[in-house]
């Protein structure tokens, strides 16, 4: 497989329950993302979209399929071995941001520098600088209780940069968001691809989020319907 | 790993500090169950410790011998006579001293002061037997037994009601009924009977002195009490024995006759005491056992209630690249952390009622290890286990589905 490409999907297939209660949730999906892309997967609900982005994000495991990353065959890597991947190549931003609450933005941001390793003193810098990037500085004490959604999701999105992934992944990540925030949000999120070369995987149903990528999938019944690069 | 630990401490010690409320009550759990068993087992062992030392106080092994039957009885029945107690002295085995005794309530007269005291007339033997001590002044003497000395030695209780507490009264004559005596020592305090009862309210002379100047009688059976001390670790049973044989011979009582005497045995009585107090520190054990289930039961509550919460935190940290070992690792850290500080601060609680309860009800305080750390190891057994166990359900699964977890 071609290390150069960053995703490689060849008939993925994911199967919850089994028997005459099975349902294919992806019925062998082909897809090849390249380093830098900004790809929306778009469809409607129950078409697999999200399904997808959990097997790529490796958060969840295939029935079938073949899926390299980066030229790593990630099905045959134990549960650990994908805790590391995406420990060191991997961001995640949620729809309901899923941030400890309680805590602080500042040690939110923190929380993936924990495992691994890095001194207090290097862990506040890199979350401050983080922090400073979604323009939320100040905010640094305040808990998730304590911010709109707007700053809550991008706290999150701080944690996911924190660690400088060279992929991210995005699953709905305005949904809980009104119009202005979202426009701040996807704009955070093309200057990250932009600017830092990151690329992100974004599902969403909402055709002006989808409209910031450069590539938009659509997703049906387990499928992919359409591929369509846009600009 | 080390590395590991360390880092799952630190996480731990955040989570405990971000859930303050859901830790304290868990700890609170722990500290309530440690406590309430180790102090009711410590109190109760106390208990019984009290009531051995109360009746220990009474004497060295001290037997006594009475006239008529049980506890009580004696009016009217036969007393004892000098023979009996040197046949005692000769005859019996095991016995390391024997003191004839003979008891009255008197009027002891000091100046304007006058009070109704127990004035008891025995030898110098009685002193060991009774295991008395002097605090200021001396015992009286076997000549002063010989020559019926106006002499006597009285008790804390009585120094301090006639003489006033602090005042030496050595020197000082006392009048009861129609004779003076000297007062020539004062007992050491004994404080509380095992009955309750005051030690220290009683008046010691030389019996001839009672016996000859204050009853009148001479010779004869004047005595209504024989005191005895069994030899250490001579069984007290065979002296019981022995005395009773011995006064049966003496008393010529045909084997169908019951005995006009009895023989009471401080140590059995202690027994038969401490093993009352025992099932009650058993039944207090019980019940505090009981409150360390309940306590423990609180624990396994909020941590079933926290495992939502904590389940969809277990899917965060996976998702952003923990291992499910430094998941758990965090989560024992953290059971161990609470139930360790429990544990102490329950053993602390318990050390600091027990030291205070102790000294109100007078009892010792009796530190036992294997209570504490029943205690301690049983709480901590809890705390880990349902700490632990939902976090390893949770790291179980495909970070999406803890994440997902309603």
């Amino acid at each position: 497989m071609n290390a150069e490409k960053l995703i490689q999907l060849q008939g993925l297939t994911k199967r919850y329950g089994t028997g005459d209660a099975a349902f294919f949730a992806l019925r062998g999906v082909d897809l090849t993302i390249d380093r830098g892309e900004f790809v929306a997967v778009m469809g409607p609900s129950g078409s697999g979209k999200s399904t997808l982005m959990n097997l790529l994000g490796c958060l969840d495991t295939p029935t079938d399929g073949s899926y390299f990353f980066k030229g790593i065959a990630v099905e045959h890597l134990n549960k650990d071995q994908r805790s590391l991947l995406r420990r060191h190549a991997l961001g995640f931003i949620f729809q309901g941001f899923n941030l400890l609450a309680r805590t602080s933005a500042l040690e939110n941001v923190e929380l993936p520098l924990l495992y691994r390793g890095y001194t207090r003193k290097q862990r506040h810098e890199m979350a401050r600088e983080a922090l400073a990037q979604v323009s939320l500085s100040d905010k640094e004490r305040n808990t998730p209780a304590e911010l709109s959604g707007g700053q809550q999701q991008r706290v999150a999105i701080a944690r996911a940069i924190v660690t400088k992934p060279d992929t991210l992944f995005a699953d709905e990540p305005t949904g809980n968001l009104d119009s202005k925030t979202t426009v701040e949000i996807m704009d955070l999120l093309r200057k990250l691809n932009s600017d830092r070369g990151i690329s992100i995987i974004m599902v969403t149903h909402e055709d002006e989020v989808a409209a910031c990528a450069r590539r938009i999938i659509h997703v049906r019944d387990g499928l992919i319907s359409d591929d369509i690069i846009t600009r | 790993m080390i590395a590991m630990t360390f880092n799952a401490l630190l996480i731990a010690i955040r989570e405990i500090r971000r859930n303050l409320m859901r830790s304290f009550l868990t700890v609170i759990g722990i500290v309530i169950g440690v406590a309430a068993v180790i102090t009711m087992v410590t109190l109760g062992r106390g208990a019984t410790e009290m009531v051995k030392q109360n009746i220990s106080k009474m004497g060295n092994n001290l037997l006594v011998l009475r006239p008529g039957q049980g506890f009580g009885g004696g009016g009217g029945a036969q007393m004892f006579s000098l023979q009996d107690v040197d046949a005692v002295r000769a005859q019996v085995p095991g016995i390391a001293s024997v003191a004839p005794f003979v008891s009255n309530n008197a009027l002891v007269v000091y100046q304007e002061e006058s009070r109704t005291y127990d004035v008891q007339g025995t030898t110098p033997n009685y002193f060991s037997i009774g295991n008395w001590t002097v605090s200021t002044g001396r015992f009286f003497t076997e000549a002063e037994v010989e020559e019926s000395a106006p002499v006597c030695v009285i008790g804390e209780t009585i120094r301090k009601e006639l003489f006033g507490a602090g005042v030496d009264p050595v020197g000082s004559k006392v009048r009861v009924k129609n004779i003076t005596l000297e007062v020539i020592g004062v007992t050491g305090a004994k404080g509380q009977g095992g009955f309750g009862d005051d030690l220290d309210d009683n008046m010691i002379t030389p019996y001839t002195t009672i016996v000859r100047r204050l009853s009148g009688r001479q010779g004869g059976k004047n005595f209504n009490q024989v005191m005895i001390s069994g030899q250490q670790d001579y069984p007290s049973a065979y002296i019981v024995a022995d005395v009773a044989a011995l006064m049966r011979e003496r008393r010529k009582i045909t084997a169908n006759e019951q005995d006009n005497f009895n023989v009471f045995d401080s140590q059995q009585l202690a027994e038969v005491i401490s093993s009352s107090t025992k099932v009650m520190t058993s039944l207090l054990g019980a019940v505090a056992g009981v409150s360390l289930l309940v306590g423990g039961i609180g624990i396994m509550n909020i941590m079933l209630v926290s495992v939502t919460e904590r389940t969809r935190e277990i899917g965060i940290r996976l998702a952003i690249g923990a291992r499910a070992r430094e998941v758990l690792l965090q989560f024992l850290v953290e059971a161990v952390t609470l139930s360790c500080i429990g544990g102490v601060t329950g053993i602390a609680l318990a050390y600091g009622l027990c030291t205070t309860l102790a000294e109100v009800v007078g009892a010792p305080f009796l530190f036992d290890p294997k209570i504490n750390i029943i205690a301690f190891v049983f709480s901590a057994a809890i705390g880990i286990i349902f700490g632990f166990m939902p976090a390893r359900r949770a790291a179980g699964l495909d970070p999406i589905d803890a994440l997902r977890h309603e």
